[in-house]
């Protein structure tokens, strides 16, 4: 890996305010917090906990549509151990409806969520039917064996083009199978397109996969009886939001749910769902028994009734003129969303919305049909839409650039929207509900970076040194604009103990961030203390209750600006109180490593924040040494009450941050492979990363993002993907044929950042948790094409396919590149 | 994912061992390395009544015995062991190995470097894998390849099964209930012969999409007197092919025996790859490894 000094955007680019320079934590590429332990073993995840509970064990409909005749457990109730077997018919209340819809949308005409355990049809391979209760998940799972159903096959619809076709339908009363259908038009797209001097057609396709945390979900609920009160761990991606469902579907009254999440073994989206079947079920069921009970999901159980992603097919037209300039873009999408919608369809959404990058396309229409499958519901994925839109959007420059006979970066840059149009408002309407606005960036920059980073100018020389050695290699090129740090809100807690200690929470979690670092750091530097004073809590409902969850890669854009936000606030405080003990100006003050002083005169008369931290808290009762400098008889008596008016005992605040819209970062990948002549292995030789996420809070912790998400982005190019046979069963439903990369298939990744920070938010921060993964798709589909002079319109990609289109090629079929009846393609 | 409960036992000795497994039959399964075993019983694909662990037979089971025509690889050896064994073309890198690593045939140690990951091969065994008769694993081939044999023991005594009747079909081999692998025996190369292992798998240490085991024997002219090849993933069992006749004498064509072996062999599609592709695969690494086999056969007869 290569780390590169943060850079400040040139001075040509838009005003916006200064990066963070002042000295301390904050841009420090410090090791993160959380490792030591993490590495140590000493992590807790949802396994980890609850050794003496219960556990659930659930049957799963292995049909990818079928009604339900009869459920006979007799057999499962003789089973030693078991406590308790329920089926839909043992539902109540408001368990027994279905799940909620979490975001609808006047687009989404025809939501359809699932029940908690199916009601009389399931509608893919995995969907809960029957959960049994035992001693331990052994005797759970023998139970689940003996669960007799019989079942009436009904017909599946498996793939877009079945769903389109509509012979059958996933839901009855939905015969069209369309969830949604959603238009967006900027200016008249199919005019432009009309009068452009050319155009094309393409038709682009990325095949459903799904992102696969190594731990998967997990529910342990404890019901305490005598206090009429739950507490849930869980691992999500949203434990506040988990609280209110729960306590709305268990009629409980929220201050008497506590839901706390563990530590997580990764999320990548699939845990933003909630609450899930089991979320709902395990606590019911500890509620009903009165006993402690915990799923846990195995790794075939998040296969086939998790979530999936990715799966779209996209036509797309372009006009353009002769420099390779759009002039009009008509982009039409089929969406696979399963048999279910109870996220809404934010990821084709997204993909709408964010499709055009950093370009201008003169006038865009897009339109996407959201349709039913018999499988696996979709919720977004790492990268959520963006992965698909971005390998549309590349790949229609690529094939103008083909088309045109021009050079793809200059294609691109043709297109870029300039550094001094912005902010740059695309006309259309983002995931949020609020106009796609870009803040800042300077895309050009972030491309010209990437073209030195890989040296594109250098790459004929290398290519044929490769053709001379009896090699292939090629070089590609994707850009993106990600919206990251959608609200609607986080807040965050900040509070010093009397120690000097300081603690920080918020509302959202944490699944492998570094939020315990970032979050410290960022506490740390408002409050003039070392990081390692400061401790940070994320995901737990009894530190702070209010929060939206860690998705889009929003939380260091959103908790972050609260935690400074409310660490202000504290600062303030101090100075206030200081400011009174010293006698001094609070504008005088500063605090320096926990200590407060007159700016300028260090060693002048000065008070630690841990005694500030007493004074705060105006007290009768001395419990210890350093509380009976705050007692009554130890502070001078004043005037005014011993809690002034306004305001509140403790050294401590809660901030929010609630942004207007969402910032969008940007970023350039660069890849080189080389594709085996005979095999047609592919192997990425080079990956270069331009990133520009705003302020940097942690360059190391940036950069690991980035690594995590390329990683990710070659997986599911390369390797990963979900395959349903025609009958709808999930055919690699295991880690031995879900190819997840290795270390071994991970190339080194080299960075280079550019920041343009943004003017949206106090730190001047935007998200950079999904950027890695985003131009996977487009920037291997790129490099690809131009080693083998095909059309890559097809993604993920394997040696097999890629065999069979040099055999297609080679048989006559029109798939080459233009270029190569030009006489530029390889030999 | 959760196994069906089963019963357990840990036997001291190989005798103890065989009259377990005698009294149970069909209903028990050795336990070895558990690579295979653990991860089918926990899908609940696999339901014995009874496993019988033989990992604590190391005495009579951990070892490798060796003379001049072949070595004989003991039930508990893993394949770490095997891998150890430095490339044939390095003698400078073996006075970490004992003498009878360093006297694995080189196909053999190079083969089992394709097998898994390390962690993995630092459990699973040699005669695990073989028994295991997964189509798509290196070892089984390179059996065949070199004409070698399992020793199978039961209370009524040992039978040998050569390589060629040991592989019935796909997970499926000649160990009948009551039998326990004890060791494979891999006979060592003829003098002035040459081999090499290749394969294409989706991700580093995979099982293949397509292997070959490739063997090339010279005669006294330094010509090629014979040529044999054993593909895995390509059937039910591995494929032994003799690429002789397109090979032998002055002029050696490996595509000619590429096209020879693409001929006797009927590889299936499945989700990592068509059939046509593992066919064309047959193709190239056939070359490949005939090359690489012919330069190491010229080597060890002197006149590289
Ligand atoms: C992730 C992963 C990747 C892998 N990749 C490969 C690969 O690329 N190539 C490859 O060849 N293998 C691969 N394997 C399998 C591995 O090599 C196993 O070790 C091997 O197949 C079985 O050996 P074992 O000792 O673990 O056997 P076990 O799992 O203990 O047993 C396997 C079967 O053989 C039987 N058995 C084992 N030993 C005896 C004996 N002495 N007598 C009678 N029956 C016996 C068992 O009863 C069982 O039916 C992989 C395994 C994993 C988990």
């Amino acid at each position: 890996m290569t780390v590169a000094p943060v850079r400040p955007a040139e001075s040509d680019a838009p005003a916006v305010a200064e990066p963070t320079v002042a000295p301390g934590p904050f841009g420090a590429p410090i090791l993160r917090k959380e490792d030591r332990r993490l590495a140590a073993g000493e992590g807790r995840y949802l396994d980890d906990l609850g050794h003496e509970a219960l556990a659930a064990a659930f049957l799963r409909s292995p049909h990818a549509h079928a009604r339900i005749v009869d459920i006979d457990i007799d057999a499962a109730l003789d089973v030693e151990g078991v406590v308790a077997i329920y089926t839909y018919e043992d539902l109540d209340g408001r368990v027994a409806e279905p799940l909620p819809l979490l975001i609808p949308h006047p687009a989404l005409h025809a939501p359809r969520t699932a029940y908690p355990l199916a009601k009389d049809v399931v509608r893919h391979v995995g969907e809960p039917v029957a959960m049994v209760v035992a001693t331990d998940r052994y005797t759970a799972e023998d139970a689940v064996s003996l669960i007799r159903v019989e079942w009436e096959p009904l017909p599946a619809v498996i793939g877009i083009d079945a769903a389109v076709a509509a012979e059958h339908a996933v839901h009855p009363d939905v015969p069209d199978n369309v969830a949604a259908h959603l238009v967006q038009e900027v200016g008249d797209a199919q005019a432009a397109i009309a009068a452009a001097p050319r155009s094309l057609t393409l038709d682009l396709h990325v095949e459903r996969s799904a992102s696969t945390p190594l731990e998967g979900k997990g529910v342990y609920a404890r019901w305490d009886a005598d206090d009429r009160s739950l507490r849930v761990y869980t691992s999500t991606q949203t434990s506040t939001s988990v609280r209110f469902a729960l306590a709305a579907k268990l009629s409980l009254p929220v201050d008497r749910v506590e839901v706390v999440t563990p530590d997580v073994g990764g999320g990548f989206g699939v845990k933003i769902v909630h609450p899930w079947p089991e979320e709902v079920l395990v606590p019911w069921a500890a509620i009903r028994l009165r006993r402690e009970v915990k799923w846990v999901e195995d790794r075939r159980e998040h296969f086939i009734s998790s979530a999936h992603e990715r799966a779209q097919k996209h036509t797309v037209r372009v006009g353009f003129d002769d420099e390779g300039r759009i002039l009009g873009l008509d982009v039409r999408f089929w969406h696979d969303n399963g048999a279910y919608t109870p996220y809404g369809i934010i990821v084709p959404i997204i993909t709408s919305t964010q499709l055009l990058g950093p370009y201008k396309v003169g006038a865009y229409r897009v339109e996407f049909h959201s349709l039913y499958t018999n499988t696996v519901m979709v919720t977004p994925y790492r990268g959520a839409g963006r992965v698909h839109a971005c390998f549309v959007m590349e790949r229609v420059m690529d094939a103008v650039a083909d088309h045109c006979g021009l050079d793809r970066a200059q294609v691109r840059l043709t297109n870029m929207i300039r550094p001094e149009e912005m902010p740059y408002d695309q006309g259309l309407i983002f995931q949020d509900g609020r106009p796609l606005i870009y803040d800042t960036g300077d895309f050009p920059r972030s491309l010209r970076a990437a073209l030195d980073l890989v040296d594109w100018e250098g790459f004929a020389a290398v290519r044929a040194q490769a053709q001379a050695e009896g090699r292939r290699v090629g070089i590609g090129l994707a850009t993106y604009v990600e919206g990251t740090g959608v609200g609607p809100y986080e807040g965050a807690y900040v509070r010093v103990e009397t120690t000097g200690d300081v603690v920080v929470a918020t509302g959202l979690t944490t699944q492998g961030q570094g939020h315990a670092t970032v979050f410290a750091q960022i506490a740390a530097q408002e409050l003039g203390v070392p990081v390692d004073r400061v401790t940070v809590t994320t995901g737990d409902t009894r530190r702070f209750k209010y929060g939206v969850g860690t998705f889009a890669s929003r939380a260091a854009v959103m908790s972050g600006n609260a935690v400074a936000l409310a660490a202000r606030k504290v600062r303030a405080k101090a100075l206030r109180i200081a400011a009174a003990a010293l006698a001094a100006d609070e504008s005088e003050l500063t605090i320096v490593d926990g200590v407060v002083s007159v700016r300028g005169f260090p060693d002048g008369p000065s008070i630690p924040l841990a005694t500030v931290a007493v004074l705060a808290n105006p007290l009768r009762y001395a419990f210890d040494e350093e509380a009976k400098r705050a007692t009554q008889f130890a502070v001078p008596a004043t005037d005014g009450p011993p809690v002034p008016e306004g305001e509140e005992p403790g050294l401590e605040a809660t901030a929010w941050y609630s942004p207007v819209r969402s910032t969008f970062a940007n970023g350039v990948h660069a890849a080189v492979v080389e594709t085996d002549p005979e095999t047609a292995e592919i192997r990425v030789l080079r990956y270069c990363v331009v990133h520009d996420c705003g302020t940097v809070i942690n360059p190391m912790i940036v950069e690991g993002q980035v690594h995590g998400g390329v990683a990710q982005g070659v997986g599911g190019a390369l390797y990963e993907r979900i395959v349903y046979d025609e009958s709808g069963q999930l055919v690699n439903a295991s880690f031995m044929d879900f190819l997840m990369p290795y270390a071994s298939e991970v190339p080194t990744v080299e960075i280079d950042h550019v920041t343009s920070p943004s003017p949206l938010n106090p730190l001047g921060v935007k998200g950079v948790g999904e950027a890695g993964v985003i131009p996977g798709h487009a920037v291997l589909a790129a490099a690809i094409e131009d080693a083998e002079g095909i059309r890559i319109d097809r993604m993920p990609i394997s040696p097999a396919e890629l065999f069979d289109l040099r055999r297609r090629l080679a048989a006559g079929e029109d798939i080459g590149l233009r270029r190569r009846s030009r006489g530029e393609g390889p030999s | 994912m959760k196994p069906p409960s089963f019963g357990y036992h840990r036997p001291q000795t190989v005798a103890e061992a065989l009259s377990v497994l005698a009294r149970y039959g069909p209903d028990a399964k050795v336990l070895a390395g558990g690579q295979s075993l653990i991860p089918l019983l926990n899908m609940r694909l696999a339901a014995p009544k009874v496993l019988v662990d033989i990992n604590r037979l190391g005495a009579e089971l951990d070892r490798l015995d060796e003379d001049e025509q072949a070595v004989r690889v003991g039930a508990l050896v893993r394949h770490a062991r095997l891998a150890r064994r430095t490339p044939s073309t390095s003698t400078t890198g073996t006075s970490m190995a004992d003498a009878a690593e360093a006297s694995i045939p080189p196909l053999l140690a190079e083969a089992t470097r394709y097998v898994a990951h390390p962690t993995i091969r630092n459990r699973g065994t040699t005669v695990g894998s073989l028994v295991h008769a997964d189509p798509a694993a290196e070892l089984p081939a390179v059996l065949l390849l070199c004409g070698g044999s399992v020793e199978l023991a039961s209370v009524h005594g040992t039978r040998t099964v050569p390589a060629e009747q040991f592989f019935v079909g796909p997970l499926q081999s000649a160990l009948a209930p009551g039998e326990l692998a004890v060791a494979a025996t891999f006979p060592r190369p003829p003098a002035r012969s040459g081999s090499a292992f290749r394969e294409v798998s989706r991700r580093a240490g995979d099982y293949a999409l397509v292997g070959v085991a490739l063997q090339v024997a010279l005669d006294g002219d330094g010509q090629v007197a014979s040529a044999r090849a054993a593909y895995l993933s390509v059937g039910p069992t591995p494929v032994l092919v003799d690429l002789t006749d397109a090979v032998h004498g002055s002029t050696v064509d490996w595509e000619d025996a590429g096209r020879l072996a693409q001929s006797q062999v009927e590889p299936d599609d499945d989700i990592h790859a068509s059939a046509a592709y593992r066919r064309h695969l047959v193709g190239v690494l056939t070359r490949r490894a005939g090359e690489v086999a012919l330069a190491r056969a010229r080597e060890a007869s002197g006149d590289a």
